[in-house]
């Protein structure tokens, strides 16, 4: 038996290394797109683009001004006069946020009263939006803050603060996003190679034909999938190393658990992700299906399922049961656990039984599945 | 007239051909159903759960009575009560809570007495966004905790509440109010589905005939070539507009988000989007000698650009400014702002006219420069 599946295995991996092209968009295009894409993927707000309409023109709304825009949350883009401008900035996006002071700001702060001040959001992106809510409250706050420190020292009365809060950020001081989303884009980048390129190879020899060959060896199915399948884990495990070598090189991303237990979930991921593959290229019939259905069920899904964009847990319930249906959701899990918290394998081991049976289901329906296409 | 009924006939002859494949059939028109339904749903990043866990040193009425501010707020779900740091590390290690919030001992004694108390608050990090989202829901409520505790303490003082004048932010959340990203989200997997669906079609079609043979046939028929490609492009810009009017159903009727602006002006530009998909997947066709050199194309080179560089998830705004040049080059980002600026926004082409000119010429420049190479190949 062993012998049959190294035979297939064997003649896999000669048919793909003679196919060079091939080879190279699978070696070459993860590292550039982790490269470029790693750059890209940010929701850190920041250098938002503020217009003001200062009705008031006094001392207190221009300190306000220079306070906020000498941080690099917000810049200043225009000063506008009368209401009907806001409308066009937020309508083109020339300005995400438009702060309006009232024209009594300055005689009602003297005379020892509230005073609001206007804060128009283009709230389209609803996350921005909500960090961009956060930065002007605290911004205000803080403005306000000290105007109350200054008139209580000038009457001599001490001001006090009930709580202080002391917020620290574990793992990740600078709460970047980058560094939460580059395991998020390695799971993708390698689910989407192993699917597509073994769903692919099974496929092809029923197009061209060659399958009935295999057909009328002695092979059974099950010794079939496994020699396909072992060429492509070698392959998408060097691709993972790839992949995170970039990632260390690229973006600074240690690996600050152990090195064994991040191979075993690589593993375990691969195997997953592959007997997916594996499936797909016996239901289907030709490359175009295969193809299709390869990106329905890795392509989306591994990018807005897997909790690498979206978090699971505010999803409906309905979808989070579906969220199982990319192993990718798995592998993030491991992947964040280990790269960025360094965290044991107490953190993540159910995951690795997850993707284990993800594997073997996946891999008996499509032995399943080719038995009844053989005997037909 | 007579080559009109060639084209006309190989338009018919492209379509029966999708008709015969059922498979393909279902995959063309129930995935983006599917896909759109299923992922609406789920691109959601509002953050309306945070982990939290509680470690009361103090354990009196105060703290108490804090701690029930963070119930009553309906975004913290208090999963743990512990009673030692270890168990806080522990926590915060296997990303089982979000944030820590760890009440000292003298809490109360140092409230009463007027004196600021520390409330040390640990995150796990790691998503830097949802942390600082959390961050501002505690300190509004750590705020308005002090401001009670101060206006009491002034009352009780016999003292006037305002000391002196203060500044109260009001934000107005335009076209958005309850900043819900599902509006945001969905019109952009309606162009992702769009996208993926028209350029796969398109990429495999002719390299499909290539690799099975049949373009031989063709070539040697003396149909012209703009009519072959007419033939192959007309029935790919009919499926497209199919799959378009089926997911714009979906959008407004299933997630009932309301077009605010023009739906013709929408669908214009729609198809706009369609040709120059359709032009990518001509020119995949063009250079890639098997079907699954069509495939990998496809998916790294376009599809995964358009994905990540097209302002879908990731703010263009927020990338550094070398791969921002990139992204000009990226057809999807400039339906993805027409069509948020249509649907949420209620904006026309007053507004959207350098979009829109912009999505033609490159359909245009796409289409026209794929067809060229096709059919220099060809001969």
């Amino acid at each position: 038996m062993f012998n049959r599946i190294f035979a297939i295995a064997k003649k896999e991996m000669r048919q793909l290394k003679r196919d060079i092209r091939m080879l190279f968009i699978v070696f070459f295009f993860p590292v550039v797109l982790l490269a470029i894409f790693g750059y890209a993927i940010n929701f850190d707000v920041h250098h938002i683009k503020i217009a003001v309409y200062d009705q008031d023109r006094s001392e207190y709304t221009r300190d306000y001004v220079s306070g906020l825009i000498s941080s690099e949350y917000f810049d200043l883009v225009t000063y506008i006069d009368n209401d009907e401008q806001i409308k066009k900035l937020l309508d083109e996006k020339i300005v995400q946020v438009v702060v309006v002071f009232p024209k009594d700001l300055s005689r009602k702060l003297l005379s020892k009263q509230e005073v609001k001040i206007q804060f128009l959001v283009d709230g389209v992106d609803g996350t921005s939006a909500n960090v961009i809510q956060n930065y002007v409250n605290a911004a205000t706050f803080s403005y306000s803050l000290q105007l109350t420190k200054e008139y209580l020292a000038v009457t001599g009365k001490q001001f006090y603060v009930p709580i202080d809060l002391q917020p620290r950020f574990w793992f990740n001081p600078d709460l970047q996003s980058t560094r939460f989303l580059i395991p998020g884009l390695m799971g993708m980048i390698l689910i989407i190679t192993a699917v597509i390129s073994i769903s692919l190879s099974i496929v092809r020899e029923k197009e061209r034909g060659t399958i009935e060959q295999i057909n009328v060896s002695p092979l059974s199915s099950i010794e079939f999938i496994l020699g396909k399948t072992i060429p492509y884990i070698v392959i998408s495990l060097i691709n993972a190393t790839i992949v995170l070598l970039a990632g260390y090189i690229l973006f600074d991303i240690v690996i600050k658990g152990n090195i064994f237990l991040l191979l075993l979930g690589t593993f375990a991921f691969l195997f997953a992700a592959l007997s997916l593959g594996v499936f797909i290229s016996t239901i289907s019939d030709s490359q175009q299906v295969a193809f299709q259905a390869a990106n329905v069920t890795s392509l989306l899904p591994s990018l807005i399922l897997s909790g690498f964009i979206f978090p699971i847990e505010s999803m409906p319930v309905a979808i989070q049961i579906l969220t199982n249906i990319t192993p990718a959701k798995f592998y993030i899990v491991i992947l964040r656990a280990i790269l960025l918290r360094g965290a044991g394998i107490s953190a993540f081991w159910d995951q690795l039984i997850y993707l284990g049976i993800f594997g073997i289901i996946f891999i008996a329906l499509a032995t399943v599945v080719d038995k009844k296409s053989k005997n037909k | 007239m007579r080559t009109m009924k060639t084209i006309f006939q190989f338009i018919i002859k492209e379509l029966l051909q999708v008709k015969r494949d059922k498979k393909m059939l279902v995959v063309i028109f129930m995935a983006p159903i599917l896909q759109l339904i299923f992922l609406g749903y789920a691109a959601n990043m509002d953050v309306n759960v945070i982990h939290t866990t509680i470690y009361d040193q103090d354990k009196t009425e105060t703290s108490r009575d804090f701690i029930k501010r963070f119930e009553q707020s309906g975004y913290f779900k208090l999963d743990y009560y512990v009673d030692n740091y270890d168990e806080v590390t522990d926590l915060l290690n296997e990303g089982k809570t979000l944030v820590a919030i760890i009440i000292p001992k003298d809490f109360e004694k140092k409230i009463n007495r007027r004196e600021t108390a520390p409330l040390q608050t640990l995150f796990e990090g790691s998503d830097g966004n949802k942390a600082s989202i959390a961050l501002g829901y505690i300190q509004g409520i750590a705020t308005k905790f002090s401001q009670g505790i101060v206006a009491e303490t002034k009352d009780k003082l016999g003292m006037k509440i305002s000391l002196s004048g203060s500044l109260i932010p009001e934000v107005r959340v335009w076209y958005n109010p309850e900043m819900k990203t599902r509006n945001y989200m969905v019109p952009g997997i309606l162009g992702l589905i769009l996208m993926i669906s028209t350029i796969s079609l398109m990429s495999m079609a002719v390299v499909r005939e290539r690799e099975i043979g049949t373009l031989e046939q063709l070539i040697v028929t003396p149909i012209k070539n703009y009519q072959l490609i007419l033939g192959k492009l007309i029935p790919f810009t009919l499926i497209g507009f199919v799959v378009l009017i089926i997911v714009m159903v979906i959008m407004t009727q299933w997630f009932g988000i309301v077009v605010r602006g023009n739906k013709l002006f929408l669908l214009f530009t729609a198809l706009l989007f369609v040709l120059s998909n359709l032009g990518i997947g001509l020119f995949i066709s063009t250079v890639s000698k098997t079907q699954q050199q069509a495939m990998m194309a496809s998916v790294f080179a376009v599809m995964m650009p358009m994905i990540y560089l097209s302002g879908f998830a990731f703010p263009i705004e927020n990338m550094p400014q070398a791969v921002q040049y990139i992204t000009y080059i990226i057809p999807l980002k400039y339906f993805i702002v027409i069509l948020r600026g249509i649907v949420l926004k209620g904006i026309g082409f007053s507004s959207l006219w350098v979009e829109t000119l912009i999505l033609f010429g490159m359909g245009v420049t796409l289409l026209v420069f794929s067809s060229l190479r096709f059919s220099k190949k060809i001969e």
